[in-house]
């Protein structure tokens, strides 16, 4: 079970309170998480990452266990106490004024 | 009894006022969607509780919203709230939001880049929608208007788009340019007399017309003088910012361009200035009385490089004439210390007996008029920046 926040915009689009839980099956990855949350939340596609080129949206990152994992590579495996539930990974929106 | 439903876009949601025919009491519902950027908001003719809105933000990208009960509660089209995920092999939920450039072996080789900034061609990259415009007669079709420059249709209630792509691809789109708020296609117009025939205005390119439905478009733009481009008579390259018409006769369109205040007679065929008597002719909104062809409405904005009111007088023009003789409507409105802005898609006028004429302003005021303009009170007066204006009128 790996645990995901989601930043409030994306809470109240999703309209979900707190913390996402999503099974992975597979490799734990950037990738397969957000293909999870996209899965389960569907409204929720095209706003962490462009509908067309699939890259993440230069103003989120993705945190956890106290580091920035934004330019780790989608397909890189994500730490072990994200995989293990026991921290979970932060999508934050950037601190870019409004 | 009639009524109002009036939609107002906001930097920071979207909020629905409400009032009976006599428009003195209003009721205001909001923020929905707070924190996002609600760039327009547009009921359709054919079924007034049918309202699409488009919200977005820089952040999380663009989100397509719909309601089916005037504003009460919205969807994204294609996700109601509380659905299951769907099957495997099932249509894609979440298309609603995805707005994807033609770029097909038929028909999307030319479309690959515009002018940028420094000269250089430069590829369309999406970035939002401006504007949404309902079919005049089916709820389920809406055409979108985005950034950068192109048109978009729905006709199953936005939960998908497909690029009207020859727009971009009749020629002139390699040489668009982006105006200072982007390359956006901000102004749909639908000839309700003639469905074949779209009016379409794209900052700063032009105003573009289609007379087949939106397959093949060519640029309207013979008179436009603008004498920041090199060739002041260019067929584009011209900084449109609103164009209005009144339904009875849709082959006379005014324009508020960057500055001048046009006029055409044949559908653009060719235009002539009616700024007039005008204190200054820059601006962006234009809009025409419900019941008059030639009463027209404008807000002189002092320059392009001080986007407030001149003096600080917050001031609408009506012409009784279609052009060239102006009169200031200042009763309720602030004469002094005013430096708001109003922009191009922030004012409406309903269609009741006595025309109510309505518009927002950068400053968070949604103020209207229940006399066609003679005298102006605030409904709202502390909003976030007002985007976009548009107005019901209600059985």
């Amino acid at each position: 079970m790996i645990r995901v926040v989601l930043p409030p915009h994306l809470r109240g689009l999703a309209r979900i309170s707190g913390e996402v839980q999503l099974d992975i099956t597979g490799a734990a990855t950037q990738r397969a998480v957000v293909d999870a949350l996209e899965a389960q939340y569907p409204m929720l596609r095209g706003t962490i990452r462009d509908h067309i080129t699939q890259q993440r949206r230069p103003f989120l990152r993705f945190f956890a266990c106290e580091e920035d994992l934004s330019h780790e590579s989608p397909d890189a495996p994500l730490p072990d106490a994200v995989v293990s539930g026991k921290e979970p990974l932060l999508i934050i929106g950037a601190i870019a004024g409004g | 009894m009639s009524g109002v439903r009036v939609l107002v876009g906001t930097r920071k949601g979207a909020f629905v006022l409400t009032s009976d025919g006599k428009r003195t009491k209003w009721d205001v519902s909001g923020p929905h969607f707070a924190g996002w950027e609600l760039y327009h908001l547009k009921g359709s003719l054919a079924d007034p509780n049918r309202i699409y809105a488009s919200q977005t933000s820089g952040w999380f990208g663009q989100i397509i919203q719909r309601s089916d009960d005037g504003g009460k509660t919205w969807h994204q089209p294609g996700t109601p709230p509380g659905e299951p995920a769907p099957a495997p092999g099932a249509m894609p939920k979440g298309d609603s939001n995805k707005f994807a450039y033609d770029t097909s072996e038929k028909t999307g080789k030319p479309l690959t880049t515009h002018q940028f900034y420094d000269g250089k061609q430069h590829p369309w990259e999406f970035k939002r929608v401006w504007h949404l415009e309902p079919s005049l007669t089916d709820p389920d079709t809406v055409y979108a208007g985005v950034e950068d420059a192109a048109l978009f249709r729905s006709t199953d209630g936005a939960k998908s788009w497909h690029e009207l792509s020859g727009l971009r691809g009749h020629g002139t789109g390699p040489k668009w340019q982006p105006g200072a708020g982007g390359m956006c296609l901000h102004t749909i117009v639908l000839d309700p007399g003639n469905p074949q025939r779209i009016f379409v205005a794209i900052s700063a390119a032009g105003a573009f017309r289609s007379d087949d439905a939106g397959k093949t478009w060519r640029p309207i733009n013979r008179g436009l003088k603008s004498q920041y481009i090199p060739d002041p008579e260019a067929e584009i390259g011209h900084c449109v910012h609103r164009i209005a018409l009144h339904p009875s006769r849709p082959n006379v369109l005014f324009m508020q361009k960057h500055w001048d205040v046009m006029r055409t007679d044949n559908a653009g065929d060719s235009w002539t200035e009616v700024s007039g008597n005008l204190p200054t002719d820059f601006g962006f909104v234009i809009d025409v009385h419900a019941h008059e062809p030639d009463t027209v409405y404008v807000v002189p904005i002092k320059s392009d490089g001080e986007h407030f009111p001149l003096d600080g007088k917050l001031r609408v023009y009506r012409s009784r004439t279609g052009g060239n003789e102006w009169e200031a409507l200042v009763k309720g409105l602030p004469q002094s210390d005013c430096y708001v802005n109003v922009l191009r898609d922030a004012m409406a006028v309903d269609s009741l007996d006595k025309c109510g004429v309505y518009f927002g302003t950068t400053g968070g005021q949604v103020y209207a008029s229940a006399d066609a303009g003679d005298s102006w009170a605030p409904i709202v007066r502390d909003l976030p920046a007002v985007l976009s204006v548009e107005v019901q009128t209600l059985p």
